[in-house]
């Protein structure tokens, strides 16, 4: 088993405001999980939990039955996180951001490995265009290329259908689905409807006030 | 985008082991995506130069053009611009990392954090300290400064630059969240900056009168190994702060 | 022990323990202050170089040694409140830093005041007062940063950070002023390096420092006790207080 991330009477608060409290969460090979909520509801908050970036006030967070903090280099080296922002510089191009990414991430990556994962993403040709010229659909891509490039089990997504087009939503959606179906985990924030709506579990969040 | 497209895409297994990159790898991709932004940036490099050329001009005009008054204050003044300037560009530092979620990537590298920092700061240095201590004597002429002092004025620039960047550096990233953390980034940094500034000052001034500089010069070389050590931390933990909450 | 610092991180217990504690420290201040001002003001004899004038210092020593103590213990609380996320110590030190600052503009204040016998002017760069306006500017920077952030823990994370980095820094300031000092004015007429202070003038000075220290506590217990409420003004126990 490559992913066994286990959450355990999870409770945030923020400013003297409870987020959630009592989350149980549950996550395997295989899985795909989408967080719901309103907005403000502490989706990314617990995203930022979740990749161990934020300590929750009270629960556990375990990844393969030891505590997420003690294990925080194993962990980072399952996970690839794509954030709301998706951390490809404007002034870089293509290719540029996604060496850095992968070597940050400890991932040698060849510009012929990089080329391919920027095609894969519907960008040939774009290699070496400034970010700043492209669209924000087209920032976007670069950032799902690293998918491709930087090969983890874990991915955790906030929000990744964000300004992708109509092919490129079908696209990434069998492309996480695949992932799921390879043994890997899939962990988002999103309003998308899945075709295959019943692979996906939810949790819903800010229900319980 | 085609399906043949992203067959290829996916050839590799989910999360199989794949050559690694070590922690000497990734903080010299640092420095070279620091440096490639720079580039792209184009002639930004020089502002801090031409503000330390402006600064430098208004004292002659505001307080007199006598060459031996301007010799007196001129290592001072030389430094006090200096570091003016490198203030001056310490707050976009991590501006633009952190709006496009740059930063959040670093901190979720299996690298410390630290060390990813501590190579943006060393190409901040490269590009702001550097040239401002290669272009301060120039200006020194231009203020009747002993050539006796240039050299020493290039060593202790050198040396109390990176120092600024590395304190400006915590700074700015306990104000990157902040809409405007400019002025409260001087607010901040100014009074840490004043020890630098006192025995860089204090050097270039020794120089000049014919003393020694070394006691002034070894002291802003144990302030910069006290700022390695343990900025790159403050650092680290100001940005998670400022991202994270 | 532990139980005892257990129970200080919680509000309400806090909030009593510094009610409990309040009033005893007001008293022995009051007294203090009042018997070394007397003492230090009617009794102490003058000084044989520079007469009544010399008194001030029963005000600027005082206020000169809480400016430093207030940011030491502002940065123990940022520590404790990094460490432990204690935010019992965070209030601590929200509530010490205005008093701080005015400290050091009262050490500032009175060190220019008496300036004025001894030197001849209002304002001379002599290394204890530049010391101090820097420190005045390391408080002023801390105030500034919370007001910046808001009361949120996001913003007092990032103000312990700031004062942790400060206190560091005092040492350093504080001696590169001195190297500075001494490089462009040397032998500066200090009184406090002057050797034996007779007993009958040091006495007085100590004993009001140790009330300004009283002082300083009664203020901070008290302010405290008012951060508390504010901060837990949603909770229960402070309703139920309220009414």
């Amino acid at each position: 088993m490559r992913v066994a991330l286990d959450a355990r009477d999870l409770a945030c608060e923020r400013d003297d405001r409870w987020l959630f409290e009592a989350l149980e969460l549950q996550v395997r090979d295989g899985d795909m999980l989408r967080i719901e909520g309103a907005n403000g509801s502490g989706k990314t908050t617990l995203l930022k939990i979740l990749t161990g970036q934020l300590s929750p006030q009270a629960g556990k967070l375990e990844w393969h039955g030891e505590p997420l903090r003690r294990v925080k280099d194993t962990f980072l080296r399952s996970l690839l996180f794509i954030g709301h922002a998706p951390g490809v510089a404007a002034a870089l191009n293509g290719q540029q951001n996604l060496a850095w990414s992968a070597a940050v991430a400890g991932v040698e990556a060849p510009s012929r490995a990089i080329d391919q994962a920027l095609a894969g993403v519907g960008l040939a040709g774009f290699e070496d265009v400034p970010a700043a010229q492209l669209s924000a659909g087209q920032q976007r891509r670069i950032a799902l290329a690293r998918l491709a490039l930087i090969p983890r089990p874990l991915w955790i997504l906030d929000e990744p259908f964000t300004a992708i087009d109509k092919d490129g939503v079908g696209w990434l959606e069998q492309r996480l689905v695949d992932h799921a179906d390879r043994g890997g985990a899939v962990i988002m924030t999103t309003h998308h409807t899945f075709q295959a709506n019943d692979r996906v579990n939810s949790v819903l969040l800010g229900a319980a006030g | 985008m085609t399906r043949g497209a992203l067959n290829q895409s996916r050839t590799d297994a989910v999360g199989a082991p794949s050559a690694t990159v070590g922690l000497v790898g990734a903080c010299a991709a640092q420095v070279r995506r620091e440096l490639a932004v720079a580039r792209r940036r184009g002639g930004e490099w020089l502002n801090p130069l031409i503000f330390l050329a402006l600064v430098t001009m208004l004292f002659p005009l505001g307080i007199s053009p006598q060459p031996d008054l301007l010799a007196t204050i001129a290592p001072g003044l030389l430094w006090v611009a200096a570091l003016l300037a490198m203030l001056l560009s310490l707050d976009a530092l991590f501006r633009s990392d952190h709006a496009d979620g740059s930063l959040e990537q670093m901190m979720l590298a299996p690298q410390p954090l630290a060390a990813l920092c501590l190579a943006k700061v060393a190409v901040h240095w490269l590009l702001t300290g550097v040239p401002l201590a290669l272009f301060a004597p120039l200006l020194g002429v231009m203020l009747s400064l002993p050539t006796a002092g240039s050299l020493t004025l290039i060593a202790s620039l050198l040396l109390g630059s990176a120092t600024l960047s590395l304190i400006g550096a915590i700074g700015a990233a306990l104000t990157v969240g902040l809409p405007r953390g400019g002025v409260l980034l001087s607010l901040l940094i100014l009074p840490l900056y004043i020890p630098v500034l006192i025995f860089g000052a204090g050097a270039v001034q020794a120089a000049v009168q014919g003393g020694f500089a070394g006691p002034a010069l070894a002291l802003l070389g144990a302030m910069l190994a006290l700022a390695l050590v343990g900025a790159p931390f403050a650092i680290a933990g100001a940005l998670r702060i400022s991202i994270h909450g | 022990m532990w139980t005892f610092i257990h129970k200080l991180g919680s509000p309400k217990w806090c909030y009593s323990l510094c009610g409990r504690l309040q009033p005893g420290f007001w008293i022995a201040a009051l007294l203090l202050i009042a018997v070394g001002s007397v003492w230090s003001l009617a009794y102490s004899p003058p000084d044989y170089q520079m007469g009544n004038s010399y008194r001030i210092i029963y005000v600027h020593v005082p206020s000169a040694i809480l400016a430093q103590s207030v940011f030491v213990s502002m940065a123990i609380a940022s520590a404790v409140f990094l460490i432990w996320k204690i935010k019992i110590a965070d209030m601590a030190a929200t509530v010490m830093a205005p008093f701080g600052a005015a400290m050091t503009f009262l050490g500032l204040f009175s060190g220019s005041l008496w300036g004025v016998p001894t030197w001849g002017t209002w304002w001379t760069w002599d290394a204890r007062l530049t010391a101090m306006l820097i420190q005045l500017f390391l408080y002023i920077g801390v105030i500034a940063l919370r007001g910046a952030y808001g009361r949120n823990d996001q913003g007092a994370k990032a103000v312990a950070v700031l004062t942790l980095v400060g206190v560091v820094n005092i040492p350093i300031i504080k001696y590169s002023v001195v190297w500075w000092n001494t490089l462009h004015q040397p032998a500066t007429f200090t009184l406090t390096s002057r050797p034996a202070m007779p007993e009958s003038m040091w006495m007085p000075l100590l004993i009001m420092v140790l009330g300004f220290y009283c002082f300083f506590t009664a203020l901070t217990l008290y302010r405290l006790r008012n951060e508390i409420i504010r901060r837990e003004s949603r909770t229960r126990w402070v309703q139920a207080l309220a009414e």
